[in-house]
Order: structure tokens, then C-alpha cells, then sequence
């Protein structure tokens, strides 16, 4: 058992908990995948102490479980977030998210005269790099990189 | 034969070497025939939300030599977009009126957008700086008309190849045909890294050269474009690089016999006149193949050829 360490975000009967999130972009992973819309019971950290990460955040989503294209949208911002699938308070799945080959909507294009900056267009992109984040505009063809990265209001 | 019926034609990326082909193709036959009543019965969108003149002119000379009929607006004063409408409610709009839209606009993704939009094919005049290739498949045209094939050419680009879309769309199109590229620009105006990095991907050699001098005694093709004082952050600059990129007719003096100049137009003062009567010079005829290549490309799209 974990005993002596102190459990800083309560533990769930059944849900989805995401670990090692970095500390600044927790509200980011919260508005990408909707959980400011949902009812039930949300707990959550941040700047945690993590032996990799240095700081990191964590969610824990009761009653909630994601398919792999819901939660691979939280890639860009939180690229090792790990997913623990909880029932009966154990962990019965783990889980890390990766990449997908297209990413719609979430990321804004880094060109500001791309259409889809100045009309009522959902962003596409086709992911060129997954190391280091290269995304290809499938409109205005320019290619926003990691640096450039700016996620959408919700 | 490649099948484009119903595409829309949005960027020269799209374009496979088979189907480049086959367009160039057309446009021979266009240009031995240039009337043909195809497009009889048509009506063709012409949406030109910034101005143009060789590029709508063109345009319209090539849904006439095919017997279609024009409808739309040479700049977006004269259109409901001053009233704030949108582009998809002016696409939604007339895809329901005419057979083929051909749009110019200034967004930079807005053709792609267009294309999703309409009932029918969009062809893409230039959105923005992004890509405008029914100019490429016009150099592309001329190229070969000029020198018989369109495989392992010289291919010598000048001025400002920073910005210029029209020599990065030909770079991309010509890569299919292993070429040989010469670079010469000022130093602030180079061919960005991207298509360096794409060519050495490709094994396609490549020269970077600072000043326009002997060295096109090499090129089989020396592609002009405008080098724009605008372009440069220190004006002292252009000042002094300026008249290192203007072509002059006793440059051509070495030149290979095939050798001919080419040019996007509109030229300002980067070809000097006097090159004009050279033989060497074909930026007028690439003007006018501007006809027959985009006849070619309406002919492809709607299914006529």
C-alpha cells in the first residue's frame, strides 16, 4: 500500500483518473475534453510534486470513461498524460495518450491570414510531425509548430 | 486518362504528374483549336474578391473561347461582402446558380474552404499568398512548349523567392521532373528553408547564388519575379541590392539557344525593355498560354474533354 504518502486528491469508486498533466495546462485539458460542462463528481490538482515532471496536475472523473479519440485531443497539451480507468477503487486499465494523424477543431492556425482566423471555420490539421509538434494547415497550408501552438476558446 | 470530372481545383499539391500531364496535353490542343463551343449552355461564377487583371482576363477569354457564359464581380466592393456576408453564404449562393466557380480572394485557405462549401467545382484564381495553380500550369505549359519537355532542365528562379507563391508552386510541380534548381536572390529574399529541406528530402540539387550574372549561361529557364522594396526591413538595403536582379539584354549574351526568360507579370523594372525583343524573351506568350492552360484545366473539371 501507498501508506505513509498522503492522498492529495481523493480516490474514486469508478471513472477515469489523468496523471501527469503539466501543472499550467490543466485548465486547457478540462475545456478540451468538456468536463466544465459535465455533472458529475470532478476532483482535481495541481502542482503536484512528480519525480518526472517536476510539477504536474491531475483529474480524476467519476463516471466517466473515454473513448481513445476524446482523449487523444488532450495530446498537444498534456503529451504524457497518463490514463488510469478506475472500478471498484482499483485500477483496472492504464493507458497514455498519443497523436492523432488529424486534428479538428482545438488548435488555432499560427496564420493570421488564414481563413480560418477571419470566417466561422473549424481548424484541420494534419499532423506532419509527432516529436516535435508540426501541424499542416489542410487550408491555408502553412505549418504551425510547437512553439506556435494556441488552443481555440471554447 | 485521369479522371478530374467534379474536382475542385484548389492547389497544385492535389495535381498528380499524370494529371499535370494530361492538362498540358488539353492546353496543346486548346492552343492548336483555341474555339470550341464545350462550355455552351454554362454558366461559370467569377468571384474576384481582390482585383486582378491577367488572371480574371484570362479567365473570361477562356469561358468565351469555349462558348460558356460569365456572371460575378471583379472586386468585393461590388459584392454583398461589403454588406458583412460570408464566404460560405456567397459560395452556398452561387454554387446554386452557376455550373463552375473560379474565385480570387485574399484569405489564405479560402479556395480549400470554398470548395468544401459548394454544390459545384471551385477552381482556385490565388487565395492570398498560398497557391494559385492555374499559374503554375501555365509556367508549366510554357516551359515545355519552350523547350520540348519538361524533365532535367536548368531551372534558373530570380528576385524575390521569399515570398513569391508563383515560384514556390513551380518548385513543388517541377520536383516531379528532376530538374536542377539555381536560386539568386538577396540575401533577405532567399527560398525559405522548407523547400530547401524539401528538395534535399527529394535528392534534387540546388545552388544558392547572391548576384544575376555569368551563371545563367547554365540555365535552360530564368523565371523573373519582382523584388518589392516593401519586402525589406532596412530600405538602405534595396537600395543597394536592387539593380543586382535586373535582367538586361547583354546578360543573354551567353546564354544557351533554348534558353528563354519567363515571368509571372505584372514586371516593374526587373526585366529591362530591351530584353523585350530579344527572342529569348516569352513572358508575353506565357501570358497568353495563361488561355489555353485554364481552358484546359475548365474543359478537365467539367467533364468535356
Amino acid at each position: 500500500m501507498a501508506s505513509n504518502k498522503e492522498l492529495k486528491v481523493s480516490a474514486i469508486e469508478n471513472g477515469t483518473v489523468i496523471d501527469h498533466i503539466p501543472s499550467e495546462n490543466l485548465f486547457k485539458v478540462i475545456t478540451i475534453l468538456g468536463l466544465d460542462k459535465i455533472s458529475t463528481q470532478i476532483t482535481f490538482g495541481a502542482n503536484l510534486d512528480s519525480k518526472k515532471q517536476g510539477r504536474k496536475a491531475i483529474i480524476k472523473v467519476s463516471e466517466v470513461f473515454f473513448q481513445d479519440h476524446e482523449i487523444n485531443k488532450i495530446s498537444l497539451v498534456a503529451p504524457h498524460a497518463r490514463l488510469n480507468v478506475i472500478k471498484n477503487f482499483e485500477v483496472v486499465e492504464k493507458s497514455d495518450v498519443t497523436i492523432p494523424d488529424t486534428i479538428v477543431g482545438i488548435v488555432k492556425c499560427f496564420n493570421p491570414k488564414c481563413v480560418t482566423n477571419n470566417e466561422a471555420v473549424t481548424t484541420h490539421f494534419n499532423v506532419i510531425n509527432k516529436k516535435e509538434v508540426a501541424l499542416r494547415c489542410h487550408y491555408c497550408e502553412k505549418i504551425t509548430t510547437q512553439e506556435e501552438l494556441r488552443f481555440e476558446a471554447s | 486518362m485521369p479522371e478530374m470530372k467534379n474536382r475542385s481545383l484548389v492547389s497544385i499539391n492535389d495535381f498528380s504528374k499524370e494529371e499535370i500531364l494530361h492538362i498540358l496535353d488539353l492546353a496543346e490542343e486548346f492552343e492548336v483549336n483555341p474555339n470550341q463551343k464545350l462550355l455552351e449552355g454554362k454558366v461559370v461564377g467569377s468571384l474576384f474578391f481582390e482585383p486582378s487583371t491577367r488572371t480574371r482576363l484570362s479567365f473570361e477569354t477562356a469561358i468565351n473561347r469555349l462558348g460558356g457564359r460569365v456572371v460575378g464581380f471583379s472586386d468585393s466592393a461590388s459584392s454583398s461582402a461589403t454588406k458583412g456576408e460570408s464566404l460560405k453564404d456567397t459560395i452556398q449562393m452561387v454554387s446554386r446558380y452557376a455550373d463552375l466557380i473560379v474565385m480570387r480572394h485574399p484569405l489564405e485557405g479560402s479556395a480549400r474552404y470554398a470548395s468544401e462549401q459548394s454544390l459545384v467545382p471551385v477552381i482556385n484564381a490565388g487565395d492570398g499568398a498560398n497557391q494559385h495553380p492555374t499559374q503554375t500550369m501555365l509556367d508549366l505549359y510554357s516551359i515545355r512548349q519552350t523547350q520540348g519537355k519538361l524533365d532535367d532542365l536548368n531551372i534558373f528562379m530570380v528576385g524575390d523567392l521569399k515570398y513569391g507563391r508563383t515560384v514556390h508552386s513551380l518548385l513543388m510541380a517541377l520536383s516531379n521532373f528532376n530538374p536542377t534548381f539555381h536560386f539568386v536572390s538577396p540575401e533577405e529574399l532567399r527560398m525559405p528553408r522548407e523547400y530547401k529541406l524539401f528538395l534535399e528530402e527529394h535528392g534534387i540539387p540546388y545552388y544558392e547564388h547572391g548576384e544575376l550574372s555569368e551563371i545563367i549561361d547554365e540555365a535552360d529557364i530564368i523565371y523573373m519575379t519582382r523584388v518589392q522594396k516593401e519586402r525589406f526591413s532596412d530600405p538602405m538595403e534595396y537600395e543597394r541590392v536592387k539593380n543586382a536582379y535586373v535582367l538586361k539584354r547583354n546578360m543573354l549574351k551567353g546564354t544557351k539557344d533554348n534558353m528563354r526568360v519567363l515571368h509571372p507579370l505584372p514586371r516593374v523594372n526587373e526585366i529591362h525593355t530591351d530584353v523585350d525583343s530579344s527572342p529569348k524573351a516569352y513572358y508575353f506568350d506565357q501570358a497568353k498560354n495563361g488561355v489555353y492552360a485554364r481552358m484546359a484545366l475548365i474543359a478537365a473539371v467539367m467533364g468535356l474533354m
